[in-house]
């Protein structure tokens, strides 16, 4: 028997469906290729939120801002492919915000850590403290395993589906 | 809550089929060829042994996780996280109306040994219940052989991230973990990763979807990475989840590729809330008011995000957090 296994993508994804005898904003049922098609590059859109943590889809297009947090966060790419680049940090760009991403001040001055090149399914660690840039030639997608932080931007009522 | 001590007791082998019937606390255990019974001093629950056993070495494996893990509709454990309760018809309306329903307290530690107790004796040579039914042999019939080897695998847990220096491993051939014929028509390749000399161990990557298609075991997450107390866990899903998943907080599932069913129902009484149809890409919360089991028509990827942080069972219990995950004025 030939196998077929369905991944998503952002030229190509079938929604799934939600029918409960609830308020479907309980299950904020959305779908990332759908957040990533319908964002902005590099917006960091929460499609999960537990408390403080999150996860943010972010559509890799052209070059990102530098990032910054003060925890480790760890990107999964979900199509495409995306440069990761890593540089430490100044002793004056360290994070001093609690958590989640926030944009660096100015260009990373401390030495260059190195790079990652990540393609579909590949996850990788943007290890807490470090600054990182996110490039990517074409339209790509991350899902970011986080915390809520000053980057993330929340659109429950656009992106989940409430009817 | 501290609770006393209490051990498996062995009641002997049934001389026919040659399983052990087993009591501990108030409730006993026996098999026969097709089923498990599980008594308490009101009544008697039977269960198909093969649905019986996959819930069971799960929940041992697990740690009984986070909440309930109902074995059926009647029977099964709630974690108190030190402590556990076995209970029978204790969310059954139909039961408690009828006054036979029951719970016990345990030490979680006795009931892990009860549970593997049970396990080892009643789980044959040739039957692997953590596998997909279509990868194992039969839990039918006689007493044959034991079952050697671990009862549970799959729940060695990644401290920061897999793969890291000094943390766990993803799967690999060298770990005998091949790719699985459901995943055989993908491609696997390597992230390109560039450290400069001293960061080795902070510019990391590694290809998730292969350690997961690797996975010899079903329904079985994984830890993969942590920020701080917020855990993810990827596992492969293949024919249905062997219990129904009571939360006793808001989890998150992100279908990474093709689709399960999942049924949701209400935690406390079981009834009908609805369907969710989760598709590659999709992502739903799972409220900490529901119970919720999946059905996975062919082996899928699954990742859950869980929120680790101690002491949030009872906050949830008191109505200090809403069970639902996104409150009304986020909308």
């Amino acid at each position: 028997m030939s196998v077929k296994t369905h991944v998503g993508s952002l030229a190509s994804y079938d929604k799934g469906s939600i029918k409960v005898n609830d308020d479907l904003r309980h299950y904020a049922f959305s779908n990332i290729f759908e957040v990533a098609n319908n964002s902005k590059p590099y917006e960091r859109v929460m499609v999960v939120s537990n408390l403080e943590y999150c996860a943010e889809v972010v559509r890799a297009e052209g070059t990102s801002p530098w990032y910054v947090a003060p925890h480790d966060e760890f990107a999964i790419v979900m199509d495409g492919e995306i440069e990761f680049t890593f540089y430490q940090v100044g002793d004056d760009q360290k994070p001093t915000h609690k958590a989640g991403a926030a944009r660096l001040n100015g260009e990373p001055t401390g030495k260059r850590m190195g790079r990652v090149r990540a393609r579909r399914g590949h996850e990788v660690l943007l290890p807490a403290g470090s600054a990182y840039q996110l490039s990517a030639a074409k339209p790509s997608v991350a899902i970011i395993q986080t915390s809520a932080g000053p980057e993330s931007v929340e659109r429950w009522s656009e992106i989940c589906v409430l009817k | 809550m501290s609770v006393a001590t209490v051990k498996i007791q062995d009641l002997g082998k049934d001389p026919q089929l040659g399983y052990h019937k087993y009591q501990f606390g108030g409730f006993k255990f026996e098999r026969d060829m097709y089923f498990v019974r599980v008594t308490w001093p009101k009544g008697t629950q039977t269960i198909e042994v093969d649905r019986f056993l996959r819930a069971m070495v799960r929940d041992i494996g697990w740690g009984f996780f986070y909440g309930w893990i109902f074995f059926d509709d009647v029977f099964g454990t709630q974690n108190h996280y030190g402590t556990v309760d076995l209970f029978a018809g204790t969310y059954s309306k139909a039961h408690r109306d009828a006054g036979v329903d029951f719970l016990e307290t345990f030490n979680s530690a006795d009931v892990r040994e009860a549970f593997e107790t049970i396990c080892k004796n009643w789980i044959n040579e040739g039957y692997d219940p953590l596998r997909a039914p279509m990868e194992t042999g039969s839990p039918l019939g006689p007493k044959t052989k034991e079952a050697d080897g671990p009862l549970i695998r799959g729940f060695n847990p990644a401290r920061r991230m897999m793969g890291l220096p000094g943390d766990t491993a993803p799967r690999s051939d060298s770990s005998g973990h091949p790719i699985n014929r459901a995943f055989s028509d993908l491609t696997f390749d390597k992230p390109d990763i560039e450290a400069e000399p001293g960061f080795e161990d902070q510019v990391y990557a590694f290809n998730l979807y292969d350690h997961i298609a690797r996975s010899d075991v079903t329904w079985n997450p994984s830890f993969t990475s942590i920020t701080r107390a917020c855990i993810c866990c990827v596992t492969s899903e293949e024919h249905m989840l062997p219990v129904i998943h009571g939360n006793d907080r808001n989890e998150w599932f992100i279908q990474l590729t093709d689709e399960i069913h999942w049924n949701i129902q209400d935690k406390n009484t079981g009834s009908p809330r609805g369907r969710i149809v989760m598709k590659s890409g999709d992502v739903c919360a799972m409220p900490a008011d529901i119970r919720h089991q999946g059905f996975s028509p062919r082996r899928s990827m699954l990742m859950v995000l869980e929120n680790g942080t101690p002491g949030l069972q009872d906050r949830y219990a008191k109505g200090e957090l809403e069970p639902f995950p996104i409150t009304a004025s986020r909308w």
